[in-house]
């Protein structure tokens, strides 16, 4: 009798590609319209798209009049391309995340005062679930929110507002850090303002002074470090994942 | 529809009374004031359009004259009409000459004040005409096309191009939709002017301009009648421009609004004061031109919890309903909302939001209630949140609601693409198809979950609307009654728009519609 374990295929993580239901297999699902009426020539501009796309035996498994001259269509096939996923290195926010509690004990016992945050979802951008999910007072998913953090004063200055009015507010109050939520993201929206507040900051001489942080769903760390920020919080952050990073960020450069 | 969920009478008679008398408040509030926004309203209303070579819109070029040469207290009706009279110019011409500095307002002589009364009144009647004639080509279109059986399928254009709006309008027209609403550009609410002309770029949306709003009309029509479906167009009533909003929609026959009393304060931090006026205004506009309005208590649920928050959902319904009432929309026009936010992780969550939604179907059985879609806990799984929309489908079905904003599996991804909508649509006519009728099958105990839960949440809320009553309507939004969010009566934007009325505040506009919607006559 031989071991089955061992009869199980091992993934090469230098040369990763999907998996269907067969290692290897490089199963990729994916559907799209095109501008096109529906039928056979519909089906094949797909398979020729798919195979551009790098899919070997593309399958057109669906395709459909959605009206005005568009199909839709969905297709499988394999993917030729692997990546060497051994070698891969994401910048990530590497402050350990605490509790409520170690994070208020923290800051009474490094930094000696209550800290100050600021924010607020800048620009047109009209959603504040994000903001609210950090700072309200209730929070979200069972952790509160920074407003209810008895070392931290905290400032939520609510939806569409300018970054010249944050700007006001982080020097009225003092502020040690500052937090921006962008939900939209259409043409690239939330780049220009997350990186007009950076300038904004330079140009006035706080960025150093305060821990700059932003968040939404198209959010990533790296997006945020090559924006200038010292934090980037994507989607399933909680308030206290914000906090610890920057508490610890405010001891590790010094601004407690 | 035969009630099923054993609802006390007396208490949403109470919950109805308390809802009136702070809407009696409200309207009390409001006749004693205008703002620029109902001024350029009135403008608009008599044929202004256009802007000037700044690119500032006419109706605002002229309302800011005014204001600043003496204030509006009089309202912007009587000095613009002794204008027209003292030039012989049109409205239109008027408008060009004073933006053009060819003509000040207040250098004219004063024609005589019933003259100016009585042309005000006939030029009015005219516009109001106007409106009257839509509403009639609607009813018209009705009769001939159909209007597909309730919930009506609504869904939204968003590509911030209104001639690419035009196509995804067109393709969902095809798909089965029968409400296209063209969602506006991120922060349009906060200009306190309406853009002009025929818009290509916009955040999360597209400007609200009359031109759009004529472009997809136009496509709409077209489409509807290869189809032979009558499809409603929808915009956004909402903001800085509320009255405006409506007066473009009333004329380039628009369907339905969103049009909330107290969305614009809640979540767009927008004056207090300042909304209440501007609703009330718009409200009879839209009462007049026969369009649904559709109200935002589904707003609230996306900062609150939808559990313990649902009381304040149907609070609201019951305060949107009562200005709703004193503003002369009658219930078949009150598409009041609320949406389906429960977090999936909770166990019989779909029981509670059929309780939510039995109950506000039994409470308003007349109204085409507006049902919307799980938005906040939608997550970038697409395949869980198509799920998610076909739960909401079928509670939307049992409960025999108005009108279906169907949700989309792409929710808090991006604008919906061509394809989302279509499968969106699809999914949600199988579900209305297989389950037509399951609402005239099923019948709730009188002592189960569902019941207790709508009787609970019944009570909650005329509890807080009595509260609301006691510390009065300004106090209870400055105390956070709603969403969790605070507004305080002196606070937002747009306050320094609200004026006083004097006492020879002159609005043709407000008069006729008073008179032909039935309301009583302010003094």
């Amino acid at each position: 009798m031989g071991n089955w374990r061992s009869e199980i295929a091992k993934v090469d993580l230098t040369r990763v590609r999907p998996y269907g239901d067969t290692m290897d297999d490089g199963k990729v699902q994916l559907s799209f319209s095109l501008p096109v009426p529906d039928g056979p020539e519909a089906v094949e501009a797909a398979r020729q798209l798919a195979a551009k796309m790098g899919l070997a035996e593309p399958v057109v498994v669906h395709h459909e009049d959605i009206g005005e001259g568009f199909t839709f269509l969905i297709l499988y096939g394999r993917c030729t391309h692997t990546v060497d996923y051994a070698h891969i290195q994401v910048p990530k926010v590497d402050a350990p995340r605490m509790t409520f509690d170690e994070i208020n004990r923290f800051i009474r016992e490094r930094i000696g005062r209550k800290i100050t945050v600021v924010g607020a979802c800048t620009g047109t951008d009209a959603h504040t679930v994000g903001i609210d999910a950090i700072m309200n007072m209730k929070g979200y998913h069972g952790e509160y929110g920074l407003e209810r953090y008895p070392e931290i004063q905290a400032y939520n200055l609510g939806s569409q507002v300018d970054n010249e009015d944050l700007l006001r507010k982080v020097v009225e109050v003092g502020a040690d850090a500052i937090l921006v939520s962008q939900v939209v993201t259409q043409k690239d929206v939330h780049i220009h303002n997350l990186a007009a507040l950076a300038d904004l900051l330079e140009a006035e001489g706080l960025r150093e002074r305060v821990v700059l942080v932003c968040g939404g769903p198209r959010i990533t760390h790296e997006l945020a470090l090559e924006l200038g920020y010292d934090a980037g919080f994507g989607p399933g952050t909680l308030a206290p994942d914000v906090a610890s990073f920057i508490v610890q960020e405010m001891v590790r450069r010094g601004l407690a | 529809m035969t009630p099923k969920l054993h609802l006390d009478e007396a208490w949403i008679a109470r919950g109805r009374a308390a809802a009136g008398r702070i809407a009696d408040w409200m309207e009390a509030f409001t006749s004693a004031r205008t703002t620029v926004a109902v001024e350029r309203t009135v403008l608009r209303l008599f044929g202004v359009d256009g802007v000037n070579a700044e690119g500032v819109p006419l109706p605002n070029v002229i309302v800011d004259a005014v204001q600043a040469a003496g204030g509006l207290a009089g309202g912007i009706a009587r000095p613009f009409v002794n204008g027209m009279l003292a030039t012989g110019l049109s409205a239109q011409a008027l408008a060009e000459a004073v933006a053009d500095g060819s003509v000040r307002l207040d250098e004219l002589p004063d024609m005589d004040e019933s003259a100016v009364r009585e042309a005000g009144l006939r030029w009015a009647e005219g516009a109001l005409d106007r409106i009257a004639a839509n509403r009639r080509r609607r009813e018209a279109l009705l009769e001939r096309l159909d209007e597909g059986p309730a919930p009506l399928l609504y869904v939204i254009v968003a590509t911030g191009n209104i001639y690419e709006d035009v196509v995804q309008a067109r393709a969902a027209a095809r798909q089965g939709a029968d409400i296209i609403a063209v969602i506006r550009s991120t922060g349009q609410s906060l200009l306190d002017y309406v853009p002009y002309g025929a818009t290509t770029e916009g955040y999360g949306g597209t400007y609200a301009t009359q031109e759009n709003f004529r472009i997809m009309r136009e496509a709409l029509d077209e489409v509807g009648e290869e189809i032979g479906r009558y499809i409603r167009l929808c915009n956004y009533c909402s903001g800085l421009c509320m009255p405006e909003i409506a007066a473009m929609g009333a004329l380039e026959r628009l369907d339905v609004m969103l049009n909330d009393a107290l969305y614009g304060i809640l979540f767009r931090d927008i004056n207090p004061q300042r909304t209440l006026v501007d609703q009330m205004f718009s409200r009879m506009i839209n009462a007049y031109a026969g369009v649904i309005i559709n109200t935002g208590e589904d707003n609230y649920l996306t900062t609150a919890d939808a559990v313990q928050a649902a009381h304040t959902v149907l609070a609201s319904q019951f305060i949107n309903e009562q200005f709703a009432l004193r503003a002369g929309l009658r219930e078949e026009q009150m598409g009041l909302g609320h949406a389906f936010e429960m977090d999936p992780a909770l166990e019989d969550g779909f029981l509670l939001e059929v309780a939510q939604a039995q109950m506000a179907r039994e409470i308003f059985p007349r109204a085409p209630l507006k049902y919307m879609p799980p938005t906040k806990h939608m997550t970038g799984n697409i395949f869980r949140g198509h799920v998610q929309d076909a739960l909401f489908n079928l509670a939307g079905i049992l409960t025999q609601q108005g009108i279906q904003l169907l949700g989309m599996m792409t929710e808090q991804i991006h604008t919906p693409l061509l394809s989302d909508r279509h499968l969106s649509l699809e999914a949600a006519k199988y579900i209305f198809r297989n389950a037509r009728h399951l609402g005239d099958e099923v019948v709730f105990r009188p002592d189960g979950r569902i019941a207790r839960r709508a009787r609970e949440v019944l009570r909650e809320a005329v509890d807080l609307l009595e509260r609301i009553e006691r510390m009065g309507f300004l106090e209870a939004l400055a105390d956070g009654v709603f969403a969790d969010v605070r507004r305080t009566p002196a606070g937002g934007r747009g306050l320094s728009g609200v004026v006083m009325r004097g006492p020879t505040y002159f609005n043709p506009f407000e008069e006729l519609l008073r008179a032909r919607l039935g309301l009583e006559v302010q003094v």
